[in-house]
C-alpha cells in the first residue's frame, strides 16, 4: 500500500506568549498524496507558515498527529527529526537562503554532508553536479551565489532540495523575490519535476502562482476554508510565450 | 565521526574575516608564545644553577663552621672555627658509609714562579679531593695519602693560574714559592669553570691541607668538610651520623644550636634553585593569565560568529544538520583558531628565546614539555571557550534560525 506523503490528523498548534495563547492551526486533517503539486494559500496570519514547518518537521504538532510518509513524527527527538529532514524533505525558501561565499556546488552538496550513513566525496559531487543539471545551472557549479541572478540562485536552492531525493519538496514563497518573468520560469521548474513525480507542498499567498498547482488549500484563521482542484491550471511553457509577445508588443509600440 | 570536510568548513568561516581571525588569536599568540619564553629562561637559570652544584661532585654532603656573631654582626660561614682536624679524622673513622672525605681550608697568598707572582686561592685538601668533584687532571699526577700525612710542599696548579704564571710551559716539577714557601708542581688540573658564586675556580692552588695548615695558614681549624657517600640512598643517613658524631664531640647539649652546618648536596641544590622555581612559576602563571585572556577573546569572537551565523545555522538545521554537526563545526573552529594560534605562539616563543640568549647571554632551555603542554594547553582552551557558544548555536531553534535576520 501507498502511504500518503503527508497525513495531518486533526492537526492544532497553539503558541503560549507571555501573556496570550495564539491558535496557529486549528484541529485541520489534510492528506496529500504522492505526485500531488499543491498550493497552500491564506493571508499572512492564516496558519500557512505554521502549516509548512510543520510539514518540514521542523516543528512538532501541540496536538493531533502527523505522518510524513508513514512515519509518526509526534516520537522522534530532535536528531531523528532532523535525520527525517535529511532524507524526507527538500526545502526552497523565498530568501533563497543559500551559503554566501560558497560555491552553488558546496551548496547543493550541504545536506549530503549530513546524510546518515555519509558518502563518498566523490559521490557526493556527483549527486550534486547531477541535481544542479536538472535544474539546468551545470555549467555555474562554481560560482558563488553573489555571482548568480536572483532565479538562479532559486535554482541553486531547488538543485539542493533535490539532492537527497526527498519524499517532498516545500517551497516557502518561492517566487516572492523573483520578478513575474523568473516566477514563472521556477514555477516551470516545478511542474516539470512534478510531471516526473516529485510531491511538491508550496506556500503561496499569490492565486497568480498557485494556479500553476494542481491543488489549491485555503486557509483562514488556522482552518482550511476551501480545498479544491485547481481548474483551467496554468501552464509555464504557455505563460512564458505569452508574456514575451506581451514584451514584443510593448518594443514594437514604443 | 569528525569529517574532513568539518575542518575545510571551519577553515573557511575562519578565512571569510582574516583580520578578525588573526586579532582574535593574538590573545592566545602572545599566551603561548610569553610561556614558552618565560618558562624557558626559568630553566635555563635552573639549569645552568643545577650545574654548577653539579660540579660539587656526587652524592656529597658538606660540613661547615657555624657562623659566630661578634659585636652584633654574623660572621660569614666557617668563621666560628669549630670544625677541627680531629672532627674530620673522627669522621673518617666512626662514620659509616664514607666513601671519600675531604677537608678544606682556604688562604689567600701571594704565589711566585721566578719573577712572576700573583694572589691566588690556596687550598688545602685531601688526596681525596679530585675524585670527590670530579676534577680531572690535565698533566702530571695528583698529590698522595702520604704527601698528606707528612705535610710535603707539593701543589696542585688550577688551569688559569698555571697560563698567568708558566704561558704555554708545563708546570708539572717546577717550583712555586706559596708565602715564599717552595712547593712543587706535580700536576696540573683540567678546567672547571666558574663557581656558584662567580669566581673562578680554575685561579687556584691545591695543596695537602696538613700543608697548608702547617706552614701557610697556621691555624688548626677547618673551613669546610667536603664528605662523599658511598650511594644516593646513604646521603641522609651519614648527615646524621655527622650530626650525632660532631655535636658529641663539640658537647652541645640537647636544647642548643649546632655549632655546625650539614648539607646533603641535594639540599644545596633546593636551595639554590628554589629561586628559579618560584621566578619560572611567577613568570609562567603571569604568562597563563594571558593565554586565559586569549581564550576569553576567543569565546568573545565565537559568540559573534554563532550571532552572525544564525541563519547560517538555520539553513544547515533545515537540510538536516543535528544539533551535534552544528556543536562540532563551531567547536572545531575555536579549536582550529587556538591550536593555529598556539602554534604560531610556539614559533614566536622559541625564536623569542632564542633571541633572549643570544642577545642578553642568558642561559635558556626550551624544553620539550613546555613546547608539547602550551600546545595541548591552547588546544584546550579551545575546547573550554568554544564549547559555550557552539552549545548556544546547536541548541538554536531552527525556525527562529531561519527566520533571523
Amino acid at each position: 500500500m501507498v502511504h500518503p506523503v503527508v497525513k495531518l490528523e486533526n492537526f492544532s498548534k497553539v503558541y503560549v506568549g507571555s501573556e496570550v495563547e495564539v491558535h496557529a492551526v486549528r484541529n485541520v486533517s489534510l492528506e496529500i498524496q504522492p505526485g500531488e503539486f499543491v498550493a497552500i494559500m491564506g493571508a499572512s496570519g492564516s496558519g500557512k507558515s505554521t502549516m509548512l514547518n510543520t510539514l518540514g518537521c521542523l516543528d512538532r504538532p501541540t496536538s493531533g498527529k502527523f505522518f510524513l510518509d508513514g512515519v509518526d513524527t509526534g516520537t522522534l527527538g530532535r536528531n531523528e527529526l532532523a535525520d527525517l529532514r535529511n532524507r524526507k524533505i527538500g526545502f526552497v525558501f523565498q530568501g533563497f537562503n543559500l551559503l554566501s561565499r560558497t560555491t552553488a556546488l558546496e551548496n547543493v552538496e550541504l545536506p549530503l554532508m549530513y546524510a546518515r550513513p555519509g558518502l563518498p566525496n566523490s559521490d557526493q559531487r556527483d549527486r550534486a553536479l547531477h541535481s544542479l543539471e536538472q535544474v539546468g545551472l551545470d555549467e555555474r557549479a562554481h560560482h558563488h551565489p553573489s555571482q548568480l541572478s536572483g532565479g538562479q540562485q532559486q535554482r541553486v536552492a531547488i538543485a539542493r532540495a533535490l539532492v537527497n531525493d526527498p519524499a517532498l519538496l516545500l517551497a516557502d514563497e518561492p517566487t516572492g523575490n523573483l520578478d513575474s518573468a523568473t516566477s514563472i520560469d521556477i514555477m516551470g521548474i516545478f511542474q516539470s519535476l512534478n510531471q516526473r513525480g516529485m510531491t511538491i507542498v508550496m506556500v503561496t499567498h499569490e492565486l497568480d502562482i498557485a494556479r500553476y498547482t494542481q491543488r489549491m488549500v485555503v486557509m483562514r484563521d488556522g482552518r482550511i476554508l476551501r480545498d479544491e482542484q485547481v481548474n483551467n491550471r496554468l501552464k509555464a511553457a504557455d505563460e512564458l510565450d505569452k508574456l514575451r509577445q506581451e514584451q514584443q508588443a510593448v518594443q514594437l509600440t514604443t | 565521526m569528525i569529517k574532513l570536510t568539518t575542518f575545510r568548513i571551519a577553515a573557511r568561516a575562519l578565512r571569510r574575516n582574516t583580520l578578525r581571525t588573526v586579532l582574535t588569536m593574538l590573545g592566545i599568540i602572545i599566551g603561548v608564545s610569553a610561556v614558552i619564553a618565560m618558562v624557558s629562561i626559568g630553566q635555563g637559570a635552573r639549569a645552568q644553577v643545577e650545574a654548577q652544584i653539579a660540579s660539587l661532585g656526587q652524592n656529597v654532603i658538606l660540613v661547615m663552621s657555624g657562623n659566630v656573631t661578634r659585636g652584633g654582626f654574623r660572621m660569614g660561614f666557617g668563621t666560628a672555627g669549630s670544625l677541627t682536624l680531629e672532627d674530620y679524622e673522627a669522621i673518617r673513622r666512626e662514620v659509616l658509609g664514607v666513601n671519600r672525605a675531604s677537608p678544606e681550608v682556604r688562604a689567600f697568598a701571594q704565589v711566585a714562579v721566578g719573577n712572576q707572582n700573583l694572589n691566588t686561592a690556596i687550598l688545602g685538601v685531601s688526596a681525596d679531593y679530585l675524585d670527590l668533584r670530579s676534577w680531572g687532571l690535565r698533566g702530571g699526577e695528583n698529590f698522595s695519602e702520604q704527601d698528606a700525612r707528612h705535610a710535603n710542599k707539593v701543589a696542585l696548579i688550577g688551569k688559569t693560574t698555571a697560563d698567568t704564571l708558566f704561558g704555554d710551559g708545563d708546570p708539572v716539577g717546577q717550583i712555586i714559592r706559596v708565602k715564599s714557601v717552595p712547593f712543587t708542581i706535580v700536576g696540573t688540573l683540567a678546567a672547571k669553570g666558574m663557581s656558584m658564586t662567580g669566581s673562578d675556580q680554575d685561579d687556584t692552588l691545591l695543596v695537602p691541607y696538613t700543608s697548608a695548615m702547617k706552614r701557610l695558614t697556621g691555624g688548626t681549624f677547618l673551613r669546610s668538610l667536603t664528605i662523599q657517600a658511598a650511594t644516593p640512598d646513604l646521603l641522609d643517613n651519614v648527615k646524621e651520623q655527622i650530626s650525632d658524631l660532631l655535636r658529641q664531640r663539640h658537647r652541645i647539649g640537647a636544647d642548643r644550636d649546632d655549632d655546625f652546618i650539614v648539607r646533603t648536596q641535594q639540599e644545596i641544590t633546593d636551595m639554590a634553585t628554589s629561586t628559579s622555581k618560584i621566578m619560572t612559576i611567577l613568570l609562567g602563571s603571569i604568562a597563563g593569565v594571558s593565554l586565559l585572556v586569549g581564550g576569553i577573546g576567543i569565546m568573545n569572537i565565537m559568540l559573534v560568529s554563532v550571532t552572525e551565523r544564525t541563519r547560517e545555522i538555520g539553513i544547515r538545521m533545515a537540510v538536516g544538520a543535528r544539533g551535534r554537526d552544528i556543536l562540532l563545526q563551531f567547536l572545531i573552529e575555536a579549536v582550529t583558531l587556538s591550536a593555529a594560534g598556539g602554534l604560531i605562539g610556539i614559533l614566536l616563543g622559541v625564536g623569542g628565546s632564542r633571541l633572549v640568549s643570544s642577545k642578553l647571554q642568558w642561559p635558556t632551555l626550551i624544553s620539550v614539555e613546555s613546547i608539547v603542554g602550551a600546545f595541548v594547553f591552547s588546544a584546550m582552551i579551545g575546547i573550554f571557550f568554544g564549547f559555550y557558544p557552539a552549545r548556544k548555536a546547536a541548541q538554536l531553534d531552527p525556525i527562529d534560525a531561519l527566520r533571523y535576520e
